[in-house]
């Protein structure tokens, strides 16, 4: 299942439409590390309101992802990890260690907005 | 299929051999606890211990398989979830159960993560035999 990835000005914006296998999600972090600077983005923001579960693979991938892309000179925001998601990563004992969260896709490309606007 | 005064047991078992045998196998725990009238809550917790015991497996034994079985005692029902594999087995269970030990280079956080998923945590394991983790969850 490959994940869509569109652009939206400088954001590029990768939404999971189901659940994802391992492979899927090293596709995704390998196209996202590639696109990121053929794009020229200066942020990505990955929607994962349709993932079922966060386990430790899911959750590392993603924490590589975020610091693959900053290593590539752009952010990385999380959105969409539903309540339960969220419940059950902590009591498996999974944290996003300094990547950055927001709770849907409005509010991921809002802070992006405010902070890029601030920059500028 | 084994009937007897209030309680039906039916086990059901998924081949565990590959990343997607990880997802089925999640989504059909969800599934048998959504329809046991688990709250989703507890159907999310149960997927992912299955997640992790899915891929343990995949990870270190290369194929194995997970059953799942319903207990329905006096209308309070429960799902066991067993995860077996015929791999090299766990040589010491003690670390393998303490936060942060792992062998494959992962975070190792994946027994002691999962027994806090689940109500019930019991591993055996033989080293050259395989390993064998049973799970249970009851309804809240």
């Amino acid at each position: 299942m490959e994940v869509p990835i569109l652009k939206q000005g400088e954001i590029l914006i990768a939404t999971v439409q189901a659940a994802l296998t391992d492979s899927d999600l090293l596709q995704l972090r390998r196209a996202l590390v590639e696109k990121v600077a053929k794009a020229r983005a200066r942020a990505i923001i990955i929607d994962l309101t349709a993932m079922d579960v966060m386990d430790s693979f899911a959750s590392r991938t993603m924490r590589e992802v975020a610091h693959m892309i900053r290593l590539r000179g752009a952010e990385t925001v999380i959105v969409g990890i539903q309540p339960d998601v969220a419940f059950a990563m902590v009591q498996l004992g999974l944290t996003m260690g300094g990547v950055t969260t927001a709770l849907d896709l409005e509010e991921g490309l809002e802070y992006l907005h405010r902070k890029f606007r601030t920059i500028l | 299929m084994e009937k007897s005064l209030g309680v039906v047991e039916n086990e059901i078992c998924v081949l565990i051999a590959t990343d997607q045998d990880v997802v089925a196998a999640r989504q059909q725990g969800r599934a048998i606890a959504l329809q046991l009238g688990f709250s989703a809550s507890d159907s999310t917790l149960l997927a992912t211990a299955i997640s992790e015991l899915a891929r343990n497996i995949v990870t270190y034994a290369g194929h194995g398989e997970i059953c799942f079985r319903v207990t329905q005692n006096s209308g309070r029902p429960s799902i066991t979830v067993t995860a077996r594999d015929s791999g090299p087995g766990i040589a010491s269970i003690e670390q393998a159960m303490r936060d942060g030990y792992s062998t494959s280079g992962s975070l190792g956080m994946g027994l002691p993560g999962v027994r806090r998923l689940v109500d019930e945590f019991e591993i055996t394991s033989v080293v050259g035999r395989g390993t064998t983790v049973t799970v249970r969850k009851w309804k809240s």
